[in-house]
């Protein structure tokens, strides 16, 4: 990693020189600033973040949506520390809610009512730390796609989508752990089914049942140790990450998007002091009042309707909050007749694989694929310059193909909820989505691809003959065309900037010097094949000798062929406008 | 098996069922002797209006309009007619009620389960007089007294417990209603009047359990609607309930107006400085 030598920090040597304004109050804020700097040193990893410069894009900030829900999420949590009594002894409820007064339930339970009836605002506050805890994981996944579809996942950022990773799937823990929390019959059928997952693990399931819940279930030890994960435990490990995600970004500076301008070497957009860092500002009271908003219209988890959880009771239209709604779904989609018995053990494979491996499974393919995919392409390069989907019409087909199964799954946890909006039959609605399941990704793999391809396709028809203008004229005899309207050379920079790719061809010398075959043979034509996959077939952008042919053929309307692929000796189109890469 | 009540039985319970699964058996058949002997001794009253005996006339009016409006499927003489319409003899006066009063009845077109239809084509006088002529063909429930289907006399935590145990795995612990196989469903409790509620659990029509008099008494009835009609009055103080449907409205409603909301928010900040 290069991130001190990089030739673009060169043009910003003279930030360092910029001095303090000279305003009263900020010389204070400068004294006591220079009193901390004196004795920590601190002022140098301040400096160095504030001239960080970060480009501006909406979609750069998906990542801060995340980060600011999650704060109001603490925040609001800590709020609800000083009312919520995690205990799971017995009470009889004398509250305000009149529909369970003198109904026996556990201190959590009553206590959450409290906090929802008689603690002045609490069940705003409720409302904003389930509503943030929501959006937060919504927040984050939309991130997590933003980054993968456009490729910032690459070298150097490698490591920072592994946090991203772990970030992610800690925060559905954290999720689910809060949502056990009030022990109502909605997070007490949670549990149960929790329990029942644990369970299903081969040899060590009824220990890790018994160790967990500190006996059977559901007993009254649960409550208090999910408190300490939810509260403790947890969110100091998200912390730390979190910490360690963003250290990470202003370390190795911002991607951005191609444009005119901007390079591998360089980042264009606002320093963070002061534009930035007042945006940034903002935009968190804008998130925390969007969220307050929400919370105050639309109620979430409405625990009193629910009742106090009892383990002999239960509800219709039981569903996790929605990140936990894909295991769930794959549970309700896995047939019974999967499940055996071997030597008197019963392998409930249906509860195995969906509850138990399908997190596991998602997150390791998430967590390899940059590898994967650095592997395969052969490409160990630097990129700071962020892919437009369509120019990785491979890559792109996979993510959403990854989506599509994750939908799939998601709507399938549903499923009784779809039967009785839609008027439909639940069994056909779960056939249905069996067939998805296997079907659906590949569909979704093959479709985008294309799409992917005859966008590109398309980019190179605009490139070559200009912008369909709409404008019909009739020529000298008698002929209509349309006019095409030439591209501003900053718009045709975006289309030809990016580069032209090629899979890796299986190298010919198969048989060393001595004529032994080389060693690894056949993981060397697997990644072939699979560079094959990846580029084969690819459109390779316009080349400036493309362009000066079709400008200087004169027929700009005319059809030219649409070149699939780029002659070979044709320049690099990005090497020619003359950016550097290292 | 009297409905378990309150969660220290409940808990209890899966506490014995630890230990040896005879002993839950046995104590629930010690259970069962001595919940049959105290029910015996002190037997609440029934909660049916002591049918009065009809006159001739009604019952022969009601005749009349069930060979008009209800023998092409039930038959001539409301015996069934198979795979059509099954037999009304011993279904009681009450299923007729609840079955026209919430406009199943007549069934409009055939399908897996006969909707409600709050346009009800009949008059109070011509339901009962069916109900009349229906109950003259077997012994069956009675529409039932007033004093019981009055939700305002019971209580509603009581009922609160029952209804989580025996009606929420269907009904939805909001009553909103869910999903059973092949495209049949437990419909909304709310909004449903008590005496309907009463004559559900009474008839207990389609796919729904019977809970005859033994099972739940006619106090733990009323307990019941009362809790309906409390939860209901109660409303729905975090504002817009989303339906009532639990995590996937609210997961699809941040999925769409709630990012939506912000990421509008961020696209407008991000044109704000350029
Ligand atoms: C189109 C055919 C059809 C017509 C017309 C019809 N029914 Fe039914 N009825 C059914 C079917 C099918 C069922 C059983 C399924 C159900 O309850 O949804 C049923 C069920 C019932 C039941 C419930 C029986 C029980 O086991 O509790 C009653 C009571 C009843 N009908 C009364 C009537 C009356 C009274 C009329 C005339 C006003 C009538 N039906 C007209 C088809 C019909
Ligand atoms: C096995 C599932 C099941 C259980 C348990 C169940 N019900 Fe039902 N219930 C149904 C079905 C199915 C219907 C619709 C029957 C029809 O349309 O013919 C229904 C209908 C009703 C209705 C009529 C609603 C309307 O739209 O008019 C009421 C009221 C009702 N049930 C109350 C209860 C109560 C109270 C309990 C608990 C004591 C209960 N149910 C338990 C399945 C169930
Ligand atoms: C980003 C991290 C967090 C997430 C995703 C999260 C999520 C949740 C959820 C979904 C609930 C259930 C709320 C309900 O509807 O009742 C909950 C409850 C709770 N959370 Fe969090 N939480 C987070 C952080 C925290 C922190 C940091 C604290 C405390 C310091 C905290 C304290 C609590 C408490 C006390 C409850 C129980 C109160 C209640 O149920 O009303 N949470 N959390």
């Amino acid at each position: 990693m290069s991130t001190t030598a990089r030739p673009a920090d060169a043009l910003r040597a003279d930030d360092t020189t910029r001095r303090e304004p000279a305003s009263p109050g900020l010389k204070k804020v400068g004294g006591v600033a220079g009193w901390i700097d004196d004795r920590t040193g601190a002022a140098k990893g301040v400096g160095y973040l504030m001239k960080k410069v970060f480009p501006d894009h909406w979609s750069f900030m998906l990542g801060e949506i995340a980060m600011y829900s999650m704060i109001v999420c603490m925040l609001t949590g800590v709020f609800l520390t000083l009312w919520f009594d995690p205990t799971q002894g017995e009470v009889v409820y004398e509250g305000s809610y009149v529909p369970l007064q003198g109904v026996e339930m556990s201190r959590a339970y009553a206590s959450t009512l409290d906090i929802s009836f008689d603690v002045k605002g609490g069940l705003l506050i409720r409302q904003i730390h389930h509503w943030s805890a929501l959006l937060f994981i919504v927040a984050l996944s939309v991130h997590m796609l933003r980054v993968f579809f456009t490729g910032a996942f690459r070298k150097p950022r490698e490591i920072n989508w592994v946090i991203g990773c772990l970030l992610s799937m800690l925060a559905l823990i954290e999720g689910f752990a809060g949502y056990s929390l009030p022990d109502d019959l909605l997070s007490g059928t949670g549990l149960r089914a929790a329990q029942g997952f644990m369970l299903s693990a081969p040899v060590i399931g009824s220990y890790l049942s018994y160790a967990l819940f500190g006996g059977g279930f559901p007993g009254e030890d649960i409550i208090p140790r999910l408190y300490s994960l939810h509260i403790l435990l947890l969110p100091g490990i998200l912390i730390a990450l979190f910490t360690a995600h963003i250290v990470l970004v202003a370390v190795q500076k911002h991607t951005q998007y191609p444009g005119p301008g901007r390079t591998n070497d360089n980042v264009v957009g606002f320093p963070v002091m002061p534009v930035y860092a007042a945006k940034a500002g903002g935009f968190f009271f804008i998130v925390f009042g969007g969220i307050a908003l929400i919370s105050s219209l639309v109620q979430i988890n409405a625990v009193w309707v629910h009742g106090p959880y009892m383990p002999n009771a239960t509800t219709a239209g039981a569903q996790p909050d929605w990140y936990m709604l894909f295991p769930d779904g794959a549970l309700r989609l896995l047939p019974g007749w999967l499940e055996h018995t071997t030597f008197g053990f019963t392998w409930a494979w249906p509860v195995i694989i969906g509850s138990l491996l399908v997190i596991p499974l998602f997150y390791a393919g998430m967590i390899a694929y940059p590898f994967i995919e650095a592997w395969v392409t052969g490409d160990q390069r630097e990129h700071h310059l962020l892919d437009r989907p369509r120019n990785r019409p491979v890559r792109t087909g996979l993510g959403v193909a990854a989506f599509t199964l994750w939908a799939v799954l998601t709507f399938a946890s549903s499923n009784d909820i779809m039967a009785i909006k839609f008027d439909l039959s639940i069994n056909d609605i779960t056939n249905a989505l069996r067939v998805l399941t296997f079907v659906g990704p590949l569909i979704a793999f093959w479709a985008t691809r294309r799409i992917c391809l005859s966008l590109q396709r398309h980019d190179r028809e605009t490139v070559l003959h200009g912008r369909e203008s709409g404008m019909i004229v009739r020529g000298p005899d008698g002929d209509f065309h349309e006019v095409h309207e030439p591209l501003d050379p900053y718009e045709r920079w975006t289309l030809v900037q990016h580069e032209a790719h090629e899979p890796l061809q299986l190298e010919a010398d198969e048989v060393d010097e001595n004529g032994v075959a080389r060693k690894g043979g056949a993981k060397r034509k697997l990644r072939a094949r699979l560079s094959e996959f990846y580029y084969g077939g690819a459109v390779h952008p316009v080349t400036p000798a493309e362009l000066e042919a079709a400008h200087h053929d004169g027929h700009e309307h005319e059809a030219i062929e649409s070149a699939n692929r780029a002659d070979e000796s044709e320049v690099d189109p990005v090497r020619s406008v003359g950016a550097e890469r290292h | 098996m009297t409905p378990l009540t309150t969660t220290d039985e409940g808990r209890r319970l899966t506490r014995i069922d630890r230990r040896h699964p005879a002993a839950l058996a046995l104590l629930l058949m010690l259970g069962l002797i001595l919940a049959g002997t105290v029910f015996a001794a002190v037997a609440p009253k029934t909660a049916e209006a002591s049918a009065p005996a009809q006159s001739a006339d009604v019952v022969e009016e009601g005749r009349e309009l069930f060979v008009a409006n209800c023998a092409t499927c039930h038959g001539e003489n409301g015996l069934g007619i198979k795979d059509v319409g099954p037999s009304l003899a011993g279904v009681g006066a009450a299923s007729v009620d609840f079955q026209m009063e919430t406009g199943r009845m007549p069934m409009a077109k055939p399908g897996v389960q006969a909707p409600r239809v709050e346009d009800v084509k009949f008059s109070d006088e011509q339901i009962s007089a069916i109900a009349a002529y229906v109950a003259s063909l077997g012994a069956g429930p009675a529409i039932p007294d007033e004093e019981y289907t009055d939700g305002s006399k019971g209580d509603a935590g009581k009922g609160g417990e029952i209804f989580r145990v025996n009606c929420a795995m269907c009904h939805n612990s909001a009553g909103a209603g869910g999903a059973l196989t092949r495209g049949k469903y437990a419909p909304e409790v709310t909004g449903v009047e008590g005496k309907h509620i009463y004559e559900a659990m009474l008839t207990g029509p389609q796919s729904m359990p019977v809970f005859n008099d033994q099972n739940l008494t006619p106090e733990d009835k009323r307990d019941v609607i009362a809790y309906i009609e409390q939860q209901q009055e109660a409303g729905n103080p975090g504002g817009n309930p989303l339906g009532s449907l639990g995590p996937v409205p609210e997961g699809l409603f941040a999925w769409t107006i709630g990012i939506g909301l912000l990421i509008t928010a961020a696209v407008w900040l991000g044109k704000k400085s350029a």
